[in-house]
């Protein structure tokens, strides 16, 4: 039997009476990289805001690492090990580097805001530890030389890696990619790609991704589910997907 | 009952000020999300404007049209002076802005005009008459009947004419509405006239009642929980709004506040706000913002 | 597990860094202390502390509670000076009802009473964002200035509601007169910045400037954004709590709630956005201003002519006027405040300094 890390049973969402997402079922094996594609508007993103809590599903449930929930708080699907990058730039525009990824490991903090403030108890084992693990993801995402930068001022792609390396620190069992190469040029999303699959392989991170760019899912992915008008209409390996009829009309065989 | 009910009235037609107050404030957070501050030294400029041109001894007609072109040559210089330099700026910015604003006006005014009280008289008596067994003051009444058709005017204004139109667009998108050749700055003068012109109707009818004084400008501060009770674009939230909060305080003011002591009416309608806040976020009529990330 | 041991031996960067730093602001640090607490005291006259130097302190740290909640935490306060009329009382009641206490421990426990009443006006900051909460913390401006004029209780019965200190005194030593006020408004002061400083740069601080540049963001990735956000308008309160207990007695002396209406909150305001938001000196900047702007006003006028034709009314309108002007001149022309100002400047200074060296080296 597969190791479903993820399990979507039967999710809905509507916003004011419009259909978002359609009775959607999948599974995401724990280790795998799985793409969801569809064309703008299928519901992608919603899907993201629904696993990890920004949005409340209508109807289903999704069961997370052994976990069920009908609906979840953002900071509970945090602490469950969900972690998440942004469409649009969601970085702390005027923090530096390393305070985007040091802030990323709230959920491990432990210390109480006197300890944080007076640096006493638990704060001091903890400010070591998280600089050493913030440090440890800035130079696996070869961020380094960018360390003491103001986010809002690097260019985009870079910005783009700022974005995973902050959902990365805090150890999550699962990674939600929201278009991590939108707007790249063909070598940024190699790159970021080639740091994608590193995550994923020497990490062990199991990463669900939304791209539009069918080249680089096809190359990248172990898994694919597309999406259209929020209904599933295909979920497989990649090739499986690319000959899937349905899937060409709805998606492959209009855009590209 | 009728003592109840008495108080009831009593508190609606101060409600009715507060809504002429609020509605000035609506349109120009609609149109340029600036929250005006200044709006309450704009109603004092424009009474205090309109009671210095009659004692002088303009007619009523000439003073109005007059004190108009005033509100509306503000209007204008606000814009070139105050906004368009701070076009994209932070609400927060743009609030202090009109709080800089609303020095220079009260300043202005007293300066140019006095700080005496003066007493305008619009040749309606203040006494009371008896509606179904009620005794409701003619002037209250004349005061909601302004209210009314000015928001049936503005109303007309803004879902008919081309003006009206465009308002509305710009509120919904700004960057939409210049993509398709809205222009900006005119749309703020228009929209500030037009409060302008709101806030010497409703100064003129506080200030028949009050006195035209410096304390008109405070009416301001009323104004915040109204608009947070009845949301901040809505006409109609502005009008409910201001009849709640004027209908609520006064029967605080009656039966709780011999309890603690004292009038509660300073703080009454901003504790109702907050409770509104919690209860219901966007208003009574406000939409509700879907988060996108 | 190979990629761990080569991460583990990247050097790290930024540590290096700031260990290098850490010589000048000692040094800064040191001269300020000296200019503070030595050179200040032996030059200043009555006049100068009482009028303009104590002022300019304990608005300035009202100013800094403030800039925690809205320069750090992104979230706004009209009612600063609610939490510093809670303060001025709490200490005149503490004083005056258990006299046992000495003075730091009535000015932190004061401190506490506004954090705990910031608490409670900051509950709304859990439902809704942006300019709204401005009308919870208003709602704090009058329910305040109401609770402290109708309850007589809070002035001990006093006919003209007004409070004094009982007593200022600390080990033994009379803080009353001008010297002693400035010594106690500047050493509080200068812990509390220690304190802001701390804060910012903890965990905390960090925290509130992630929930102020993206909060949905920081809920997605665990930032626990309710409580780090009461505790902003805890912290703020606290701080601005205190000032209020020096502005009512190492500055006015004898106070009522009027003395913190609703002017001041937005004085408060002022003070943030003139010396620039999210900076901890900037704000004894826009105090600065804020104090000497109608000093420097009236000098001006009695030293023109203008006396002789106006009458006080009008000068004052006239004060109102420019005041207005001013302010409005300077959200437009210095977005970031006074502080960025003075920050070109130096390094414009700076820059020029090295130009010239350049050459010799």
């Amino acid at each position: 039997m597969a190791d479903a890390l993820l399990r979507l049973h039967d999710v809905s969402l509507a916003f004011k009476g419009i259909t978002a997402l359609n009775r959607l079922s999948f599974d995401v094996e724990r280790g795998e990289i799985c793409a969801l594609i569809g064309p703008n508007g299928a519901g992608k993103s919603s899907l993201l805001n629904v696993i990890n809590g920004v949005y409340r599903a209508n109807t289903g449930d999704i069961v997370f690492d052994g976990v069920r929930f009908e609906r979840i708080h953002p900071l509970k699907a945090a602490d469950l090990g969900i972690g998440r990058t942004f469409q649009h730039n969601a970085l702390f525009g005027r923090l530096t580097v390393i305070e985007n990824v040091l802030a990323g490991l709230a959920r491990h903090g432990r210390a109480n805001f006197l300890e944080n403030i007076f640096r006493l108890g638990r704060d001091r084992a903890e400010r070591r530890s998280f600089t050493t693990r913030a440090h440890r993801i800035i130079a696996f995402l070869e961020l380094d030389p960018h360390i003491e930068t103001v986010v809002s001022t690097l260019p985009y792609g870079l910005q783009k890696r700022v974005d995973l390396a902050r959902a990365l620190v805090a150890d999550p069992k699962l990674l939600l990619l929201d278009e991590p190469m939108a707007g790249m040029n063909q070598d940024e999303k190699a790159e970021m790609s080639h740091f994608v699959s590193d995550v994923n392989e020497k990490l062990g991170t199991t990463v669900v991704l939304i791209e539009h760019d069918v080249g680089i899912v096809m190359d990248l992915a172990d898994h694919v589910v597309v999406l259209d008008y929020g209904r599933k209409v295909g979920d497989g390996t990649p090739d499986e997907v690319r000959n899937n009829p349905d899937v060409i009309a709805a998606y492959l065989g209009t855009v590209h | 009952m009728n003592f109840f009910l008495e108080t009831l009235v009593s508190g609606l037609s101060a409600g009715v000020m507060y809504s002429l107050v609020a509605i000035g404030f609506v349109l120009i957070y609609k149109a340029s999300g600036v929250f005006n501050f200044a709006q309450g030294s704009m109603l004092l400029f424009a009474s205090l404007t309109f009671v210095t041109l009659v004692e002088k001894g303009a007619p009523f007609g000439v003073a109005l049209g007059t004190t108009a072109l005033v509100m509306i040559l503000g209007a204008i210089l606000i814009e070139r002076l105050v906004l368009r330099p701070l076009v994209n700026r932070d609400a927060l910015t743009l609030f202090m802005a009109t709080l800089g604003l609303s020095f220079v006006i009260e300043g202005l005014a007293q300066l140019l005009m006095g700080s005496d009280v003066h007493m305008l008289d619009l040749g309606i008596d203040d006494l009371p008459v008896s509606v179904g067994g009620l005794m409701i003051s003619q002037f209250d009444l004349f005061a909601s009947g302004a209210a009314l058709a000015l928001v049936a005017v503005l109303s007309i204004v803004f879902n008919k004419t081309r003006m009206g139109i465009s308002l509305r667009a710009v509120a919904d998108d700004t960057l939409a509405a210049q993509s398709i050749g809205i222009r900006l700055p005119a749309i703020w003068r228009i929209v500030w006239s037009v409060a302008g012109i709101v806030a010497l109707a409703a100064g003129l009818i506080w200030g028949a009642r009050q006195g035209v004084q410096y304390s008109l400008s405070l009416v301001t501060l009323k104004a915040l929980p109204v608009l947070i009770i009845g949301g901040f674009s809505s006409i109609a939230g502005a009008i409910v709004g201001g009849l709640l909060v004027g209908a609520t305080e006064s029967l605080a003011d009656i039966y709780i506040g011999p309890l603690v002591q004292g009038s509660v009416s300073t703080w009454f309608a901003y504790i109702l706000a907050v409770v509104f806040l919690l209860v219901r976020p966007a208003g009574l009529f406000g939409d509700r913002a879907i988060e996108r990330v | 597990m190979t990629v761990a041991s080569q991460i583990a031996d990247t050097p790290v960067r930024g540590v290096q860094r700031r260990a290098g730093l850490i010589g000048r602001p000692l040094v800064l640090i040191t001269i300020g202390l000296v200019v503070a607490f030595v050179a200040i005291p032996l030059v200043a006259t009555d006049y100068w502390l009482s009028s303009i130097i104590i002022p300019t302190i304990v608005m300035g740290l009202a100013g800094l509670g403030l800039n925690l909640l809205m320069g750090y935490a992104g979230l706004v306060s009209l009612g600063a000076a609610a939490f510093m009329s809670i303060g001025a009382f709490a200490t005149y009641n503490l004083l005056l009802r258990l006299p046992v206490l000495p003075l730091p421990v009535v000015l932190v426990l004061a401190g506490l009473i506004a954090a705990a009443a910031g608490i409670l006006f900051g509950l709304p900051s859990l439902r809704i964002k942006g300019f709204y909460l401005g009308a919870s913390t208003l709602g704090a401006q009058f329910f305040f200035e109401w609770l402290f004029t109708n309850f007589k209780w809070f002035s001990n019965g006093s006919q003209s509601l007004t409070i004094s200190a009982p007593r200022l005194a600390f080990l033994g030593w009379d803080l009353s007169a001008a010297t002693g006020r400035y010594l106690l408004v500047a050493a509080v002061t200068a812990l509390l910045i220690l304190l802001a400083y701390a804060i910012v740069h903890s965990r905390v601080g960090r925290e509130w400037m992630a929930i102020r540049d993206q909060d949905t963001a920081a809920a997605v990735i665990g930032i626990r954004i309710g409580r780090r956000k009461l505790l902003a308008y805890a912290i703020s309160s606290f701080f601005c709590g205190i000032a209020g207990a020096l502005w009512a007695f190492g500055y006015l002396g004898t106070a009522d709630a009027h003395a913190f209406d609703l002017d001041k909150s937005f004085q408060v305001l002022f003070i943030v956005l003139i010396g620039g938001t999210a900076t901890l000196f900037g704000s004894f900047f826009g105090a600065a201003f804020i104090v000497l702007t109608p000093i420097l006003l009236d000098r001006i006028v009695l030293a023109t002519s203008l006396t002789a034709s106006a009458d006080q009314g009008a000068l004052a309108n006239l004060q109102r006027i420019i005041f207005g002007v001013i302010i409005i001149l300077l959200l437009i022309k210095e977005p970031d405040g006074l502080s960025s100002l003075l920050r070109r400047g130096l390094s414009g200074v700076r820059r020029r300094d090295t130009a010239s060296r350049a050459p010799l080296g």
